[in-house]
């Protein structure tokens, strides 16, 4: 995937934006040197960009996130150095923006420099496997939802449509279909398809612009 | 594209709640729950039933007893402060004799307390978490199927025994996401014939309540619904048992703790130790049975909790102090990790019990 300066994750909540926003950062600070990852989840205190915090500064990556998060201090707080998304042009910066209209808000304050630069991509993560989002029009009406709320459009799709630790090659090349059908009920292109990477080399050559997922660890393991 | 989805424990407590039948749910958000009312919030409004965020949780439990006087099924669900809050109403739809479904995602305490896992509230729960002598029926899932499964089992008990179902989780079980099968064993609510829900001006009305002035009457109410408990202790006790055959050492544990410490006993049990677990689902009624049973074989039993050691206790009359009971704990919001339950179980192979 070609990036732009700008690379803003919505979705559903649950939907897997997180995992995807650090895959994304580490994957893209392997091609450019100024690189952030914004976390401005105003809506859930629990698996934040955060939890990978030794991971960015190891790979020289900046994170931009509220003091508070991971804090336990339970309040929809926003990062003190939010502008730099926006006013600093030099970085190239993955945003994770919290889940469902609710989280989308919280880019309401960005959105017209956003949109005046004119130098990004909205993408929308979806699930298929998440009950609320089984198909196209419920897919799409939560989409919708979240473009109210942030007034930016969303100009592509990421499949990340999963099982957890239920899922098989099978479970990701039985979601084409969803995602084709939201594709085309949205009228944006899909732009790329998220696996576990132990699926990786099994779908490599079955799925088109397929990108690996390193997971974060478990307490339990899988299948217990 | 497959018979599964892929849930939020909180969530798949309210979308079992809906397969259930139950339309009316009444709550307050806290962290880690509000899932829960999110959930009924986006889903309720499209099915015909009523989502109602009240003013507190002491208004929530308060319409979950008006519903459930009308005799629908009828929830509320908050975390471990928000409980507490409930504690007035929880004893009056006791006192009444109302079924309800009430969930508790706990999360770390006393007090305001913090909002990661916890399993501190097993007191309250099992000893019936208001004032006067009762008992709800008290659920504890270990995984998000359970989650959804022992929702519905909730609303099913609540009705069968006039009593309040509770579900007892903690702050992992609520957030964390798993996949779910959702053709869940669905029994239609019984008639409720105590219900006020119009007389159809065919009997005299029902009266719901729980104020009894007359001291023998209120004697004997508290007879009969102690009569009703044995019933519940005698027909819905419910247990897992993991390895136990031919266990030395047995785990009890709930929960998340038990979802651990099943990676500890596996460990262990690689290194030759041969330990079990007994894993308690109702938490009341407790499943003493089993762990009288296994004393016949067991040399040292270890509850495995997220709190200073509370289902120690039941653990302990369980099993007449004929082998000694450690604990093995983290709390605040802390979990035990495997290596730290392993550790329990290697000292208790070496020692015997002596701590």
């Amino acid at each position: 995937m070609e990036y732009k300066r700008l690379t803003l994750l919505c979705g559903h909540y649950g939907s897997g934006k997180t995992n995807i926003a650090v895959n994304m950062a580490l994957d893209l600070r392997r091609r450019c040197e100024r690189v952030a990852v914004a976390d401005l989840d105003i809506v859930n205190p629990y698996f934040r960009t955060k939890d990978s915090s030794d991971d960015f500064s190891h790979a020289g990556i900046r994170l931009i996130c509220s003091e508070f998060a991971n804090s336990n201090l339970d309040i929809p707080a926003m990062p003190q150095d939010l502008y730099a998304i926006t006013d600093d042009k030099s970085l190239h910066v993955i945003i994770d923006v919290g889940g469902d209209d609710r989280g989308a808000y919280a880019l309401g304050r960005i959105a017209p420099d956003v949109i005046k630069e004119n130098d990004y991509e909205m993408l929308m993560v979806i699930n298929g496997y998440r009950p609320l989002t089984p198909d196209a029009p419920s897919t799409v009406e939560v989409m919708r939802e979240i473009e109210a709320a942030c007034g930016i459009r969303f100009t592509g799709l990421i499949n990340n449509s999963n099982l957890g630790a239920d899922t098989t090659e099978q479970t990701v090349l039985d979601s084409v279909g969803y995602a084709k059908s939201v594709e085309k009920a949205a009228g944006i292109p899909l732009v790329m398809t998220a696996v576990k990477e132990s699926l990786y080399p099994g779908l490599r050559d079955k799925i088109p612009d397929l990108f690996p997922l390193r997971l974060q660890k478990n307490i339990i393991s899988e299948n217990n | 594209m497959a018979d599964k989805v892929l849930m939020k424990g909180n969530e798949a407590i309210a979308e079992a709640a809906i397969l259930a039948g139950c339309r009316h749910y009444f709550g307050y958000p806290i962290t880690p729950q509000t899932e829960v009312a999110a959930y009924m919030a986006k889903r309720m409004p499209k099915i015909g039933g009523t989502f109602l965020q009240a003013e507190s949780e002491i208004a929530a439990i308060n319409m979950v007893y008006g519903v459930a006087s009308a005799g629908y099924r009828v929830m509320t669900s908050s975390s471990s402060p928000g409980i507490s809050l409930k504690g007035e109403g929880l004893s009056y739809l006791a006192g009444a004799d109302l079924p309800a479904l009430v969930v508790n995602v706990q999360r770390g305490g006393p007090g305001l307390g913090g909002i990661q896992p916890s399993q501190s509230d097993y007191f309250q729960a099992t000893r019936g978490g208001g004032h006067g002598d009762y008992h709800m029926i008290v659920l504890a899932p270990a995984s998000v199927q359970e989650m959804a499964e022992l929702t519905v089992k909730g609303f099913e008990l609540a009705d069968k025994y006039r009593m309040t179902s509770m579900i007892l989780a903690d702050g992992t079980m609520g957030q964390m996401m798993e996949p779910v099968a959702l053709d869940l064993d669905i029994k239609p609510a019984p008639e409720k014939p105590w219900a006020t829900r119009g007389t159809g001006m065919k009997r005299p009305h029902n009266i719901i309540n729980s104020l009894s002035l007359v001291p023998e009457e209120l004697e004997q109410l508290n007879l009969e619904r102690y009569e009703r408990y044995h019933i519940v202790e005698e027909n819905e006790t419910r247990f897992e048992e993991y390895m136990m055959d031919d266990a030395e050492i047995c785990i009890a544990a709930f929960g998340i703790a038990a979802r651990v410490s099943k990676n500890a006993i596996n460990a262990a049990r690689k290194e030759g130790i041969k330990v079990g677990m007994i894993r308690p689902i109702t938490l009341w009624p407790f499943p003493k049975a089993p762990f009288l049973k296994a004393t016949e074989h067991v040399k040292t039993f270890i509850s495995v909790e997220l709190s200073m050691g509370q289902m120690i206790e039941d653990v302990r009359l369980a099993t007449e102090c004929r082998a000694p009971v450690l604990l093995c704990n983290r709390v605040g919001g802390m979990i035990p990790s495997p290596d730290q339950v392993l550790d329990s179980i290697r000292k208790a192979s070496k020692n015997g019990g002596n701590d």
